[in-house]
C-alpha cells in the first residue's frame, strides 16, 4: 500500500497549498464562501494526513519489510509497543507527525475560535497553510516515508535504549509540545496580517500555548527519566543538543505565558509578547532541524542531509516575513501604558522574562558554537557541561527568587515599607533553612546551598499565598475550609495553578541541586563474594546469572545491598546483548528509598568473562524529587488549563457587546 | 494491492475536493460573499471594552490581594484610586462611543453575522 501513503500525502500537499493560496486571496479579498472553503482544506488536510500514516502504522504492525523504513527500524522479534513507536523514532515518521500534529491542532484552533473570532480566523488559515506546505512538501518530494525495497528476510531492528517503554510517550508529547506552538504563532502572524493586534489572538492562544508549554515540559521530564533508567550513565540531563532542542522553545513559551499576563492586565509589552511567540515557535522548528538534520553530529553530515538546507531556509524565511510583519504594525502596537515602578509586580514578571530569555539565548549560543567553530575552523569547539551549568546557576537562581518575589508585589508599584510586611515571613522560613542546612553541612556546595535556600523561600510565599486566600475565602462566605479553598482555586484557576506549578519547579530545583550537588559516587571492579561501600550503603557482589529474554541475552549481577546493620535486600545492574541489533546496552540497578527521595543507582561497567564486574556507583539524595515535580506539575497546568466558566462568560458578554457572534 | 490502493487513493482524493467545494455547493448563489469585517467604531468598541474589563479585573484582583493581607494598606490606598478613576473613564469613554454610534434594533450593537 505505499502507493496509497504516497497519494494520500500529496493531496494533504495539495489541500495545504489551496488553505495557504485561497485563504489569503479570501481574507484579503473578503471572500466569505472561499474562506469557509480554505477552512474545509486544512480540516480535509488532517484526514488526509491520517489516511498516510495508517498505511504506516499498518506496515509496521505488519512487518512489511519491503517499506525501507520498516526494514531499517524494526524487526520481526521487536515487541509490538515498540514496533509502533517506531512511528515516530525516525526522521522521516518524524516529520509525517508533525503534519499530522499540524493539521489536526490548526483544524481544531479554527473550529473552536471561528464563532468569537472569525475576522482573526480568516487570516490564521493561511498561515498554518503555509506551515503545512512546508512539512507536506518535505515528505512527498524530499523525505518520503514510503520508499520501497525488496524485502529482506527480516529487519535491522531497533537501537536498545530506545526499547523502553517511555519512547512510547516521550517522543510524541515533545512533537504536541513543538507543533502546539504553531497556533499561537498563527495566531499572532493573523493578528499582524489583519491589522487585529486587539487582545483576541491573546486569548484564543492562550490555552493552545498552556498545552503546548504543558506537553513539552513532561516530553523533557519523561525523556530525562528514560536517560537516567536507559542510558546508563548515571545521570539524567546532558545539555545533550537534542535535549537543549526541547528546553530552549519551553523557555521562551514559559517567558510568554508570564509576560501575556503583563499584556492582559496592563495593556504592555505587546510588541515583546509578538516576539516572543515567534521565537517560541522558531526554536522549535530549529528544535526539529536539529534532532532530524544530522547537524548535531557534524556539520558534514548537514550539508549531506537531505532536509537540513529545507530547514534551514524555513526557519530563516519564517523569521525574516515575521520580523517584516513585526515592523509594519510597531505604531499599532505601541503600549498605552508605561511601567510606573521598577518595583512592581510587572517589573518582577519583566526580569522574570529577561532571565529567561537570557538563560535560553545562552543555550542556543551554547548549542551554535561547536557548528558555527566547525564551518568556519573545520573543527567543532564543544562548550561543554561547564559552561551550561555556570549559566544555569546565573540565570536560573535569580529565576527561582523571583518566582516566590513576583507574585506578592502589587502591580503598578509597592512601597519598601509594604514589602517588608509581605516578605518577613518568607524571608525568616529561607534564612532558618539555611542556617539549619548550613549545620547539617550542606555547605560543601554553595549553589547547592543557595537553592535549598530560595527553594524555601518560594515555598513559603506558595503557603502563604494558599493560606491567605483560603482564609480570605472563608470571610467572604464559604461554609467550610475545604469549601473555601475549593472557592480559591475556582475562582482563579490561572493564578493558583500557576502557583501549583511553580510549586513543581520548586520541587525540580531541590531534586536537581540535592542529585547533582551533594551526591556521592565509588567504583570497585569486584569478584563474586566481594563488597564496597558508597555514602552509608555497603553492596555485595552475590552472583552473575545469564537469561534469554525475547529479544535479547541479559546479564545481570546480583548485589546485596545494606546500610548499617540494615539489611536493604538485592539490585541488579547487568547488560543486555541485542541478538538482531548486534549491540550491547547497559542495565541499570536502581533502588529508590520512598521516605527520602533518594536513589541508589548502580552501572555494571564492565562484565569480564571470569565474572568479576566493574561497578560503578551513585547515592543521589532526593533525585526522585524531580519525577515527583513532573505529576505536580501536570496537577498545576490542568488546574490552569480547567474551563473557567466566569471568564467564559465575561469573553461571551463583551463579543456580544460589539456584536461579534460569540459562540466558542 | 496496488489497483485497491488507487481507487482508494482516487475516492479520496473526490471526498476532499467535495468537502472543500461545499461552502459553493450549499450557497450556489448567496445574497452576500463578502466577510463580516470590524468596521473603525467597533474596533474603538473592542479596545474599550478590552480597557474596561482590563481596569475592572485589576480593580477586583487588587480588592481581593487587599482582603488576603498580600496588599499592605498603604499600597491598597495609593493603588485604588487610580484604577477607580480608570474604570470611571473607561465606562464614560464607551458611553460616549455608544452615543455616537447608536446601537442597532436588537440593541446590542451590529447584529449578529452567524452564517456557518
Amino acid at each position: 500500500m505505499p502507493e496509497l501513503g504516497r497519494a494520500a500525502l500529496v493531496v494533504t500537499l495539495g489541500l495545504s497549498t489551496y488553505a495557504l493560496v485561497a485563504g489569503a486571496a479570501a481574507a484579503y479579498l473578503g471572500r466569505r464562501r472561499l474562506a469557509l472553503s480554505a477552512q474545509n482544506a486544512l480540516v480535509a488536510a488532517f484526514f488526509s494526513t491520517l489516511v498516510a500514516s495508517g498505511v504506516l502504522l499498518s506496515a509496521l504492525l505488519r512487518h512489511d519489510f519491503s517499506f525501507t523504513y520498516v526494514a531499517r527500524t524494526t524487526s520481526a522479534a521487536l515487541p509490538t509497543g515498540y514496533t509502533i513507536s517506531a512511528f515516530w523514532g525516525g526522521q522521516k515518521r518524524t516529520l509525517l507527525l508533525w503534519l499530522l500534529v499540524l493539521t489536526g491542532f490548526g483544524a481544531l484552533a479554527v473550529r473552536l475560535n471561528r464563532g468569537w473570532a472569525r475576522d482573526l480566523i480568516v487570516w490564521v488559515v493561511p498561515v498554518f497553510g503555509a506551515v503545512a506546505v512546508f512539512f507536506s512538501f518535505l515528505v512527498v518530494a524530499v523525505a518520503s516515508p514510503f520508499a520501497v525495497q525488496p524485502a529482506p528476510a527480516d529487519g535491522a531492528g531497533m537501537t536498545p535504549s530506545l526499547q523502553n517503554p517511555y519512547m512510547l510517550a516521550h517522543p510524541p508529547l515533545l512533537y504536541l509540545g513543538y507543533v502546539g506552538l504553531t497556533v499561537p504563532f498563527a495566531f499572532a502572524i493573523a493578528a499582524l496580517l489583519s491589522g487585529r493586534t486587539d487582545e483576541r489572538w491573546l486569548i484564543a492562544t492562550r490555552r493552545w500555548t498552556l498545552v503546548a508549554w504543558t506537553a513539552l515540559g513532561i516530553g523533557q521530564l519523561l525523556g530525562a527519566h528514560w536517560a537516567y533508567v536507559e542510558v546508563g550513565w548515571g545521570g539524567y540531563y546532558a545539555w545533550d543538543p537534542v535535549e537543549n532542542a526541547a528546553l530552549m522553545p519551553w523557555l521562551a513559551a514559559t517567558a510568554f505565558l508570564h509576560s501575556v499576563m503583563i499584556q492582559e492586565k496592563r495593556g504592555m509589552l505587546r510588541v515583546w509578547n509578538v516576539l516572543l511567540v515567534m521565537l517560541a515557535f522558531s526554536l522549535s522548528l530549529f528544535g526539529t532541524f536539529l534532532t532530524r538534520s544530522g547537524v548535531v553530529n557534524s556539520i558534514h553530515s548537514f550539508t549531506q542531509s537531505s532536509i537540513g538546507p529545507w530547514f534551514l531556509a524555513f526557519i530563516a524565511l519564517t523569521v525574516a516575513v515575521s520580523l517584516a510583519l513585526l515592523f509594519r504594525r510597531l505604531p499599532q502596537l505601541r503600549s498605552p501604558t508605561r511601567l510606573e515602578s521598577p518595583v512592581s509586580r510587572e517589573a518582577a514578571f519583566l526580569y522574570n522574562n529577561l532571565l529567561l530569555l537570557a538563560l535560553c539565548l545562552t543555550i542556543l549560543w551554547g548549542v551554535v558554537y561547536p557548528l558555527l567553530s566547525e564551518a568556519v575552523r573545520g573543527e567543532a569547539v564543544v562548550l561543554g557541561r561547564s559552561y551550561f551549568d555556570f549559566f544555569l546557576r546565573v540565570f536560573g537562581l535569580p529565576l527561582l527568587l523571583l518566582m516566590g518575589i513576583g507574585p506578592l508585589i502589587a502591580w503598578r508599584k509597592a512601597s519598601l515599607r509594604s514589602l517588608v510586611t509581605t516578605f518577613r515571613w518568607p524571608t525568616a522560613v529561607a534564612l532558618a533553612t539555611g542556617v539549619v542546612l548550613l549545620l547539617l553541612g550542606a555547605g560543601s556546595s554553595v549553589p547547592g546551598l543557595v537553592t535549598y535556600t530560595f527553594a524555601a523561600f518560594v515555598a513559603a510565599t506558595i503557603v502563604m499565598e494558599f493560606a491567605r486566600g483560603t482564609r480570605a475565602r472563608k470571610a467572604l462566605g464559604a461554609a467550610t475550609w475545604p469549601g473555601a479553598f475549593h472557592s480559591l482555586i475556582s475562582r482563579n484557576r490561572r493564578r493558583y495553578g500557576g502557583y501549583v506549578v511553580h510549586a513543581a519547579i520548586v520541587l525540580l530545583a531541590i531534586g536537581i541541586a540535592g542529585s547533582s550537588a551533594f551526591d556521592t559516587v565509588a567504583e570497585a571492579k569486584l569478584r563474586p563474594g566481594e563488597s564496597m561501600d558508597v555514602g552509608k550503603y555497603t553492596l555485595a557482589y552475590r552472583s552473575l546469572d545469564e537469561r534469554q529474554v525475547e529479544n535479547a541475552t541479559e546479564i545481570r549481577a546480583t548485589l546485596g545491598v545494606s546500610r548499617g546493620d540494615r539489611d536493604l535486600g538485592t539490585l541488579e545492574a547487568g547488560k543486555n546483548a541485542y541478538t538482531i541489533e548486534q549491540q550491547v546496552s547497559n542495565e541499570v540497578g536502581i533502588r529508590s528509598d520512598r521516605l527520602t527521595g533518594e536513589d541508589l543507582f548502580v552501572i555494571a561497567e564492565q562484565i569480564d568473562p571470569d565474572g568479576a564486574v566493574y561497578f560503578r556507583v551513585f547515592v543521589k539524595p532526593l533525585v526522585n524529587l524531580i519525577w515527583i515535580a513532573g505529576l505536580v506539575f501536570v496537577l498545576g497546568s490542568a488546574i490552569a488549563l480547567w474551563p473557567d466558566a466566569r471568564e467564559q462568560r465575561r469573553l461571551v458578554a463583551r463579543a456580544r457587546e460589539v456584536g461579534v457572534p460569540a459562540t466558542r | 494491492m496496488t489497483e485497491a490502493a488507487l481507487i482508494f487513493a482516487a475516492l479520496l482524493a473526490i471526498a476532499c475536493v467535495v468537502v472543500v467545494a461545499l461552502p459553493f455547493l450549499k450557497e450556489p448563489e448567496p445574497e452576500s460573499d463578502s466577510l463580516d469585517e470590524f468596521d473603525e467604531g467597533e474596533r474603538r468598541r473592542l479596545e474599550l471594552l478590552e480597557s474596561r474589563d482590563r481596569s475592572l479585573a485589576a480593580l477586583k484582583e487588587l480588592e481581593f490581594d487587599h482582603r488576603t493581607g498580600t496588599i499592605s494598606d498603604d499600597d491598597y490606598r495609593t493603588l485604588v484610586g487610580p484604577l477607580r478613576r480608570e474604570v470611571a473613564s473607561a465606562l464614560q469613554a464607551l458611553e460616549r462611543a455608544a452615543s455616537v454610534q447608536p446601537p442597532s434594533d436588537d440593541g446590542e450593537g451590529r447584529p449578529p453575522a452567524g452564517r456557518s
